[in-house]
């Protein structure tokens, strides 16, 4: 019964030309109006600007003044080149990259731990998605306490003897300690977040499989690498894909944690965009922009790769 | 059959192997639980903090004192709340956040009605259009907005934080999906009875697909409520109009001689988050806001 009223649409399909009412193709507009006209304003229309204000110049006192934009070319890229600033800066950002491998492995050997049919499983997920809800400025005001100079984490490395307590300091004032710092606070944001992902894909590994890898005795470090691993692929082929590109752009943890110091030690690329677009008073939208094309250039780049080193060695493994 | 023979092999060695199964549960519980400990240890000690008489002397930095307060108390958080009047930044959160979460739903249901369920020229393109947006590129997107707000007068309005984040693709398509599953038999007898497309929308389609706007609805207010780095710079020329999650960090950065207030006004921030979040806890865990990032 249903099955024929549905079979006969409001406007039958003819082969062909499809042929389209007019009150639906109105109506149909009139409900998606609201949505694209607040993506062209705020999604699309930036992207545009935004590339187009990278090859100007534009902020400042011309901004001030009410100019518009001064077209100059490559002017600003230079600028970008010559500056050893936006150069450390990237390579922060290309440096903080490190952390995709260990969160990637990490939080899937966690999604393995907590996939079983043992009691308190459910707790445990639940438990590491915490920091996943978890505010980035909220983040910020807990490891600011456990980074300090005599916060939890030196009190904890003295109660093993790892530090002594008159050679302490304050994780986050510390130019060769600051960055990983930061990036751990991004692991511990992160992990619970690929764990959901990597569960999800973990139930589609045949329980057989496990099982029949049990019986020839693998253990279960072998039984990682040689089944785990391999069938999830995919899985992690995207979740590294998306990890990648957000350690590109970190910016947040940054700002929170260090605002790019000690000493520019953890300034990231886009840190380095906000910077010169808002802080400070020179308000440098075009120089921003640029800076900004030029990061979206390394993330499409680092995409690329992502997909050619996967789609490669899953050759190899077949 | 097969399961009887699996077993055989297996019985000479069944009681060292049952004792080396049990040392495998003891290690992985071993490290769940230290795995738990880096997790939830920051807001351990925060709670611990909040709940420390300030007043019985000490520093947040007396271990472990600190971590095992000896006179508690709550007075710290009715302090953080008269003191930096926290009660206006719960206000701005709360207007933000409730603003965010009915402008999504609202215009991805309008969305997402069309694209579901007719046919008109330009639907394909759209479709694309939308998908293009998970790709898209959007380093300096946070720049030409705040110029574009500016231009509209809505730069450091609780509107103009709202406005850029409510349209997206995850809110569109995952109404999209829900109406698709909606049999279309209903809508036609609906039609027959002459009720507009809009009754169709409000009276049939939102209430079948309550599921769906639930769970738009919750990850869209945990997402708006933790959000820092665009209120914060949407409203930087009005630190009256700031939510929580700023307000919290600028706090902090001023009185940070008085942890203990700080520390009660961030689990102010946290516990409306993770209240939501324990009863909804089956949503999240099926990560499916995994669209959204």
């Amino acid at each position: 019964m249903i099955r024929s009223q549905r079979s006969t649409p409001h406007t039958p399909p003819t082969p062909g030309k499809p042929k389209y009412s007019l009150r639906d193709t109105l109506l149909s507009y009139g409900f998606l109006a609201p949505a694209l006209i607040l993506l062209a304003v705020f999604t699309f229309y930036p992207l545009a600007y935004g590339s187009y204000l990278g090859f100007t110049e534009y902020g400042g006192a011309r901004f001030g003044q009410g100019l518009p934009p001064k077209w100059t070319g490559l002017d600003n890229f230079r600028t970008l080149m010559a500056d050893p600033l936006f150069i450390k800066s990237l390579l922060n950002s290309v440096k903080y990259l490190i952390i995709v491998p260990v969160l990637q492995l990490a939080s899937l050997a966690v999604a393995v731990l907590v996939n079983k049919n043992l009691p308190g499983m459910a707790f445990f997920r639940a438990a590491y998605y915490v920091p996943v809800v978890t505010s980035i400025s909220l983040a910020a005001v807990m490891w600011d306490w456990v980074y300090n100079k005599d916060g939890t984490l030196n009190w904890a490395l003295g109660a093993v003897h790892l530090v002594s307590k008159n050679q302490t300091f304050g994780w986050l004032n510390n130019e060769y300690t600051a960055f990983w710092a930061v990036m751990l606070v991004t692991f511990w944001r992160g992990f619970g977040y690929y764990m959901v992902l990597y569960l999800a894909g973990l139930q589609g590994i045949p329980a057989e499989l496990e099982e029949a890898a049990v019986l020839d005795g693998a253990s279960s470090w072998k039984r990682f690498w040689s089944i785990t691993v391999p069938m999830m692929k995919p899985t992690i082929l995207l979740c590294s894909l998306l990890s990648t590109i957000a350690a590109l752009r970190v910016l947040e943890e940054v700002l929170v944690l260090t605002n790019g110091g000690p000493l520019n030690s953890t300034y990231t690329a886009l840190m380095y965009v906000y910077s010169k677009a808002f802080q400070g008073f020179d308000f440098n939208y075009g120089l921003a922009s640029a800076a900004g094309l030029v990061v979206a250039a390394v993330a499409l780049l680092l995409s690329a790769v992502n997909f050619r080193l996967f789609r490669d060695s899953s050759g190899e493994g077949a | 059959m097969s399961l009887v023979s699996r077993a055989v092999p297996a019985q000479p060695t069944y009681a060292p192997r049952r004792h080396r199964k049990l040392g495998r549960v003891v290690l992985r519980y071993v490290i769940l639980i230290a795995v738990l400990l880096f997790a939830v240890f920051p807001f351990l000690w925060t709670l611990a903090i909040a709940l420390t008489d300030k007043h019985g002397g000490g520093s947040i930095y007396d271990f472990p004192a600190s971590l095992f307060p000896r006179a508690v108390t709550l007075r710290n958080f009715v302090e953080v709340y008269t003191t930096f009047s926290l009660g206006k930044y719960v206000w701005n959160s709360i207007s933000i956040t409730g603003m965010t979460v009915l402008g999504t739903l609202v215009v991805s249901a309008l969305a997402a009605y069309p694209l579901a369920r007719f046919r008109f020229p330009g639907r394909d393109l759209i479709f694309g259009v939308i998908v293009a947006t998970l790709v898209l590129p959007s380093e300096t997107t946070f720049i030409v907005n705040t110029l574009t707000l500016k231009e509209l007068g809505l730069l450091g309005t609780h509107v103009g934080v709202v406005l850029p984040t409510i349209a997206g693709a995850f809110g569109i398509f995952l109404m999209r999906q829900a109406f698709l599953g909606i049999p279309q038999a209903l809508i036609e007898a609906a039609r027959i009875d002459g009720a507009s497309e809009f009754t169709i929308l409000t009276r049939i389609m939102l209430p079948l697909t309550k599921p769906s706007l639930a769970a738009l609805g919750i990850f869209t207010l945990v997402a708006s409520w933790n959000a820092y780095f665009w209120p914060m710079l949407a409203l930087s020329g009005a630190p009256d109009s700031v939510p929580l999650s700023v307000a919290v960090l600028k706090l902090k950065g001023q009185f940070n001689y008085d942890p203990f207030n700080i520390a009660a006004g961030a689990l102010i921030m946290m516990i409306p988050v993770l209240l939501v979040f324990l009863s909804a806890q089956k949503l999240f865990m099926r990560g499916m806001e995994g669209a959204v990032k």
